[in-house]
């Protein structure tokens, strides 16, 4: 029977981390849904912002912010990299990573040097397995970014990049696309692209408090922000979706996994009681 | 009916507020600003304070911004705010700690980073409290 004691204290236990996992799966779903109504909430902030920009630029020709200046070549470049705090979702992480490690690859060949800025513990953890030149990092936001705990780390780079020590900056994060499908991406942040030079339909101007330049450059900066902050919420609700796929499949490869083991266990239940009867009737029959 | 504007409030965390109004007061760089109907385009800085929303029926709805951008066009008032919550919703206690507690900052400063970054909180919990005090005001 001591086989059969060890099978069942076997299914026991995966049966428990089966309940772990269904748990994990239901707390990702429900938070998943809250990260999506974030990303959505984010959305008419920089709208506007990009409206107001485009406006300024087309009015005033004559300044441009060295964010959206021509692009220079690229010497050296710059990636925030978002990452989630917490592993358990999947091939998430690693596929981002791995997608930003061809990416430096092909920057490194046309003779660019990276820079890093990390969002999240796993693009720590990462870089400090890999090396590399990481200029500022920012942890444990938790479910609920906010846009105070971002500034740091994006202003970092943005003074990086008016020094001329970066030409360029990317955003690395995940794109939801649906439950299933997330995808890694890396956009271009600045210097700031989208931004359409169309012509006016007819001249007018705002009035500046206190001059055009000045409410540029806020406006500027605030609006990078925003992308930033749109890219890590983003990143929460495919961490989430990525986890509830990942729990959901855990979770019925411990049924299967349990199903198998039922099946041996009653086999060796029945062998064991086979075994027995044998026993007794072979000792009655010498008697 | 009353000529009104449409006003937006948004923040990078989400909108605040949409509606009609017939007039809104905000605090900009240079002085408090009145926009009623059909002002021309303006945009402004905004300075930590309160935003008031009248809207038709002669009610003021208060909003607190920590700072932001306001953006007038004649039919359309955009406040992007950089982080705003209802100023009713504002505890009083709070703002009264983050104020304490910049002073203490501030009473011993060592580096001048966070000399800095101690001033601006002090600005800032000043007008959340001067936005309470208004709102009390008003009820009162």
């Amino acid at each position: 029977m001591a086989g059969a004691k060890e099978i069942r204290t076997k299914i026991a236990s995966i049966k428990s981390t089966q309940k772990i996992t269904g748990a994990m799966q239901m707390v990702a779903a429900s938070k998943m849904r809250k990260a999506q109504d974030r990303m959505a909430a984010s959305k008419p902030y920089s709208e506007k912002m990009l409206q107001v920009i485009s406006h300024l630029a087309r009015a005033t020709p004559e300044y441009r912010h060295s964010f959206m200046a021509v692009e220079r070549p690229h010497k050296r470049v710059g990636y925030i990299v978002v990452s989630s705090d917490r592993g358990l979702c999947g091939g998430l992480n690693s596929n981002l990573f791995r997608r930003l490690v061809i990416d430096i690859k092909e920057k490194r060949a046309a003779g660019a040097e990276p820079a890093f800025c990390t969002i999240g513990s796993k693009a720590l953890g990462f870089f400090k397995r890999f090396g590399g030149d990481v200029k500022a990092q920012v942890t444990n936001l938790g479910d609920k970014p906010h846009i105070e705990d971002l500034i740091g780390p994006v202003k970092v780079m943005l003074d990086a990049f008016e020094a001329k020590e970066l030409d360029a900056i990317y955003v690395a994060s995940n794109e939801f696309v649906n439950t299933m499908t997330q995808r890694p991406m890396i956009r271009q942040l600045v210097p700031i692209v989208g931004e359409e030079q169309s012509a006016m339909p007819y001249h007018w101007d705002y009035i500046y408090e206190p001059d055009a330049r000045t409410v540029l450059d806020a406006l500027l900066t605030r609006y990078i922000e925003s992308l930033v902050y749109q890219a890590v919420v983003e990143n929460g609700a495919c961490e989430q979706a990525s986890r509830m796929v990942a729990m959901k499949s855990a979770s019925d490869n411990a049924g299967d996994l349990i199903g198998e083991l039922q099946l041996v266990y009653n086999k060796a239940r029945q062998a064991a009681i086979t075994q027995e009867i044998s026993e007794i009737v072979s000792g009655a029959a010498a008697v | 009916m009353a000529m009104t504007i449409h006003v937006d409030i948004v923040s990078a965390e989400g909108a605040i507020h949409s509606g009609q109004a017939t007039m809104v007061y905000a605090t900009a760089e240079l002085g408090e600003v009145g926009i009623a109907p059909r002002h021309t385009a303006f945009i402004s800085r905004l300075k930590p304070g309160d935003v008031r929303v009248e809207n038709e029926q002669g009610e003021q709805e208060h909003f607190y911004v920590s700072g932001g951008m306001l953006e007038v066009q004649p039919h359309v008032v955009t406040v992007l705010a950089d982080t705003a919550i209802r100023a009713r919703d504002l505890d009083e206690a709070a703002a009264l700690d983050a104020k304490r507690r910049a002073e203490e900052a501030l009473a011993g400063h060592t580096a001048q980073f966070e000399y800095a970054k101690a001033q601006a909180e002090l600005a800032e919990a000043i007008a959340q409290l001067r936005a309470i005090e208004k709102l009390r005001k008003m009820k009162g």
